[in-house]
């Protein structure tokens, strides 16, 4: 298996960008080049030097260090978002799976569709324009999103295992339908939940910059790579950095994550593992 | 005949090629605007965008600003004063027609002022007509009001957009169909998007010089950038992004207008939250607040320091930065002396504008250093108006007060800040009644003073005008003496 980790290019490369991404935000934690909080009103707008490897803002604050930090919120922000998802998520799957066709089933699927009915974004931008902007509405906001995901996923795995012969056999052996969905269905889903995981966390990446882009995630002054990219728009044709560089941190955190979604989905799945080979 | 007709299409054949080669004078001119207005009546909200349409176009008073911020006639061409000062007789300008063809005459002055200052009026500015103890009708064209007291001011807060003569046969409907007897006439309006307003062929006075004109609301600054760049909008007044303007000076296409408003930048402070109660708080606020880094980060330049709520450019003006002057230490030791030496946590609360938004990040940075920890909420202009102006839910905001001459809100303890204080009270009571004009010199200056001493807000800036317009276009207000985009003046150079 890790051999074959090893050789999957998709997933190395993608593995390699997440864990730039996630290690920068971890540094931060202990050690940024320059206090995020510290504005040097003279040094404004200032090209990548040896004092500012990635230049300053208009405010003369470090881009550097704003994106380490602002890697935290985003990273913060996703996770938490698809903790939320796969926390409810799974379970209401798993429930609808084992009650298939009952009137269970129905209320979470239709509930579901409800959910996906409206534009995520949209329903998002609601929430906080009602709750006010903050890094935890943003969450939330993304959170209830990825409820659906998940548990249209599980739902839709754990049907085909309830036909299976060990389940049967479980079942002959009277355990009851938790017991079977917690000691049966989901570490077989488990594979299937880690690849959305990972889909659903770089989708929670870019939500949080969207949200914080129209000023209704995290506030100032916690950065935020999408509000960093709010900032330099009017400033683009003067001080092109100012926008590379956050807008490089999301495409490539993004693009390391899907990366990484893919390479594990074919490292999961031995059938696409064989034709591969 | 038919060789006639022959010439007539040659003639009109060249007239057509010659058409395309002499560009005509334009005769339209669209304005871009960063905020679009609740509704169109000036006299019942405190909404500039307003004015910032209708004065002078649509709407006049009995006088009005200049360009310069004089008081000039308006709708009265002349006016006598009574010896003892109270009561004034204006002669009205004869031939003045609304825009729905009825006259404006007395009883128009009359309805008007009567309304402005009744019991319950919803003007948004009834201090100026607070001292109005009756206006009488004496001919069609002849108005006499009578105040309680002299009130030096009393043309100057005719002239403001509050006061614009309305009349009673279309006040009904005046929030969507304005009509009053400007040179410009309202035509149309998309909401969230422009309003129309077209030449007035009947007008009194100079006609204007535009055919038609349409203001164009567009509030996020990189839309504003594009529009002005594709030349979508050929001026734009009060432009939202300062950094853009060097841009535009280099470009032999556009035009820069840098003046002077009227709108002091302050860090409003809810003097009756504590701790902001303690006038030894405020004062550390203030001497914990590095204006020129504000100016220059967020206004990248362009503003003047000020260091009470009064104009730079007005001949009273007294310059009281130097007492509150950036000094970090001296914040520091006053919280202590206040029983805060590890600072305090408050609410930052910002309006949309820039140097709202942008300063109060920098305010937030600098206060961090003095140990004030500042939550920050960016607000619409709704909530901020809902929360802060009228709910007085808040411990700082950042907010320009652009009306003229505008310090006698600290004497009103409702106002949002809540500065109650009966020295000030009385310095502008006294000011009211004065007519000479070196005691009400002497009388602004000592109220400038007065709040000032009392660190009421942080001073930030005078906010600097900027406008950008195609270099084509001339007339245009360089500077902002009140909320005003006065076209009446404006046309297009060959």
């Amino acid at each position: 298996m890790i051999r074959a980790a090893l050789t999957n290019r998709a997933l190395v490369i993608g593995l390699a960008l997440s864990l730039i991404f996630v290690g920068a935000a971890l540094i931060s934690f202990i050690w940024v080049p320059q206090d995020v909080g510290a504005m040097d009103i003279p040094n404004k707008m200032k090209p990548p030097s040896a004092a500012h490897p990635l230049g300053t803002d208009h405010f003369g604050r470090d881009i550097l260090s704003m994106i380490m930090v602002g890697a935290r919120t985003s990273i913060a922000v996703a996770v938490v978002a698809v903790v939320i998802g796969m926390g409810l998520g799974v379970p209401l799957g798993l429930a609808a799976a084992a009650r298939r066709g009952s009137l269970l089933d129905e209320v979470i699927m239709r509930g579901n569709d409800l959910v996906f009915a409206f534009p995520s974004l949209l329903i998002a931008i609601m929430i906080t324009a009602v709750f006010g902007p903050s890094a935890l509405n943003a969450i939330i906001a993304i959170g209830i999103f990825n409820i659906p995901v998940f548990a249209r996923l599980t739902r839709g795995a754990a049907l085909s295992l309830w036909t299976r012969d060990y389940v049967l056999a479980a079942r002959v052996a009277g355990k009851g339908a938790v017991r079977i969905s917690a000691e049966h269905i989901l570490p077989n889903v488990t594979n299937l939940l880690i690849v959305q995981g990972t889909i659903q966390f770089s989708l929670g990446i870019l939500a949080e910059a969207a949200l914080s882009y129209v000023g209704l995630g995290a506030q100032p002054p916690i950065p935020s790579w999408g509000r960093m990219l709010a900032d330099s728009q009017t400033m683009i044709s003067l001080a092109p950095h100012m926008a590379i560089f956050p807008g490089m941190a999301i495409l490539l955190t993004v693009l390391g994550l899907n990366l990484m979604g893919d390479g594990l989905r074919d490292l999961f799945d031995p059938r696409i593992r064989r034709d591969r080979r | 005949m038919t060789y006639v007709n022959f010439t007539r299409g040659m003639v009109s054949a060249l007239a057509l090629v010659a058409g395309v080669g002499i560009a005509q004078a334009k005769t339209d001119i669209v304005v871009g605007m960063q905020l679009e207005p609740p509704h169109l009546d000036p006299t019942s909200a405190a909404a500039g965008a307003i004015d910032s349409v209708l004065y002078a176009n649509v709407f006049e008073g009995l006088t009005r600003f200049g360009p310069d911020g004089s008081v000039n006639p308006g709708l009265a061409e002349s006016w006598e004063i009574s010896e003892d000062g109270t009561v004034y007789t204006f002669k009205l300008h004869e031939g003045v027609t609304f825009h729905d063809g009825t006259t404006m005459d007395a009883e128009d002055v009359k309805f008007s002022l009567d309304r402005a200052r009744a019991e319950d009026s919803v003007n948004a500015q009834k201090a100026l007509f607070a001292g109005i103890t009756d206006v009488t009708v004496v001919d069609p064209l002849t108005v006499q009001v009578t105040l309680a007291a002299p009130n030096g001011a009393f043309l100057f807060n005719m002239a403001w957009g509050d006061a614009v003569i309305v009349a009673p046969e279309s006040i009904e409907n005046i929030k969507t169909n304005p009509v009053g007897t400007g040179a410009f006439k309202f035509d149309n309006w998309v909401q969230g998007d422009r309003i129309d307003i077209v030449k007035n062929p009947d007008y009194w006075g100079e006609p204007a010089k535009l055919d038609r004109a349409t203001f164009k609301f567009i509030s996020d600054p990189t839309a504003a950038f594009a529009a002005v760049m594709a030349e979508d909008v050929h001026a734009f007044a009060g432009f939202p992004a300062p950094e853009n303007l060097p841009q535009f000076d280099a470009d032999p296409r556009f035009q820069v207008l840098v003046g002077s408003t009227e709108g002091e930048t302050i860090l409003s402070t809810n003097n009756k939250q504590a701790p902001f109660d303690d006038v030894r708080v405020r004062k550390a606020l203030a001497h914990a607040i590095d204006r020129q880094a504000i100016i220059d980060g967020a206004m990248f330049g362009y503003g003047t320091p000020i260091g009470s709520h009064f104009a730079p450019h007005h001949p009273d003006y007294v310059d009281l930065t130097g007492n509150s002057a950036y000094d970090p230490e001296l914040a520091k030791s006053l919280l202590a002396e206040a029983g805060f030496p590890d600072g305090f946590s408050t609410t930052l609360k910002l309006p949309p504008p820039s140097y709202a938004r942008r300063g109060g990040e920098i305010i937030a940075a600098q206060l961090r250093e003095v140990g004030i920890e500042t939550e920050i909420t960016n607000l619409e202009w709704a909530q901020w108006l809902e929360q802060v102006f009228t709910g007085k839910d808040f411990g700082l905001t950042i907010v320009s007060h652009t009306e003229p001459m505008d310090i006698g809100i600290y004497a009103n303890p409702e106002y949002y800040f809540q500065y109650d204080n009966a020295d000030f009270q009385k310095t502008m009571a006294d000011l009211t009644a004065a007519t000479d004009p070196a005691a009400r010199s002497a009388l602004l200056k000592q109220a400038q003073e007065k709040i000032s001493a009392d660190y009421v807000n942080g001073y930030l800036f005078q906010l600097a005008a900027l406008s950008v317009a195609n270099a084509k276009v001339v007339g245009l207000w360089e500077n902002a003496p009140t909320q005003a985009t006065d076209l009446t003046a404006v046309y297009w150079q060959d």
